[in-house]
């Protein structure tokens, strides 16, 4: 799957974004930043206070526990600040 | 009910998109604006620059549906929303939030309804450029409890 990154998590992570594909275990997308967490250092800072991230899938606001299968585009962001 | 939806890089004209929306119209009895601006400041402290980031295709998918959300709840005869991205600095407007009906508590509500989730649920994120560095910033309290008094059951949609 796509996975995209904006703000401060983009940049502690290096990249926009990048494709991949997370073990069947993972069904969730609070799981899925548990796995992406633990893949290495950077990760793990970018995802250390995962209770402040927001997710989107496929361009729509998701709770912590909406699963992942199916989805085609996942975005992981701070709380927003536009306006 | 037509909407206009734009995010864009360039500067606008605040006038003219407002004036677009009435041209050769006589049904409009209201329009009500609001206008975002970049501050000099944020937090005290005196800024060079603010940078948006955004999320192309959801920004503009998360701004639609709330301004249909709008349509549903009052009588809107017209919606412009026109949101930059990019660099903006203090004294560049950042958004325009225009709604149009044939009378005025319709075009107030629905131009606050609509501001208030720009705030808090449309994926824009302001980065802040100081003398000392940049810094994402914080989103607040205060804006998650404006767009949280929308919540509930929508009122009856106002007379014609």
């Amino acid at each position: 799957m796509k996975l995209l990154y904006f703000a401060w998590v983009r940049e502690r992570l290096g990249k926009a974004e990048e494709r991949l594909d997370p073990p069947a275990s993972v069904a969730t997308v609070d799981e899925l930043m548990t796995w992406l967490a633990g893949r290495d250092e950077q990760y793990a800072h970018a995802f250390e206070n995962a209770k402040v991230i927001r997710a989107a899938i496929d361009h729509r606001h998701v709770r912590p526990d909406a699963p992942i299968a199916g989805a085609r585009e996942i975005a992981f962001f701070p709380p927003m600040t536009g306006g | 009910m037509s909407a206009t939806i734009r995010l864009q890089r360039e500067a606008f004209d605040v006038a003219a998109e407002t004036a677009a929306m009435t041209r050769d119209r006589t049904d409009i009895g209201a329009v009500v604006t609001f206008t975002g601006i970049c501050r000099a400041d944020e937090n005290g402290a005196e800024i060079a620059a603010l940078t948006l980031e955004h999320y192309p295709g959801m920004a503009e998918a998360e701004i639609a549906r709330h301004v249909e959300e709008a349509s549903a709840r009052w009588r809107l005869l017209g919606v412009r929303v026109i949101h930059r991205y990019g660099r903006i600095e203090p004294g560049e407007v950042i958004v325009l939030v225009a709604t149009a009906s044939s009378h005025r508590e319709a075009a107030f509500a629905a131009a606050s309804f609509i501001m208030d989730y720009l705030k808090t649920r449309a994926p824009f994120w302001k980065l802040v450029e100081t003398s000392a560095g940049t810094d994402w910033v914080e989103a607040k309290a205060e804006d998650e409890a404006a767009a949280k008094r929308w919540s509930g059951a929508p009122p009856e949609k106002e007379r014609p």
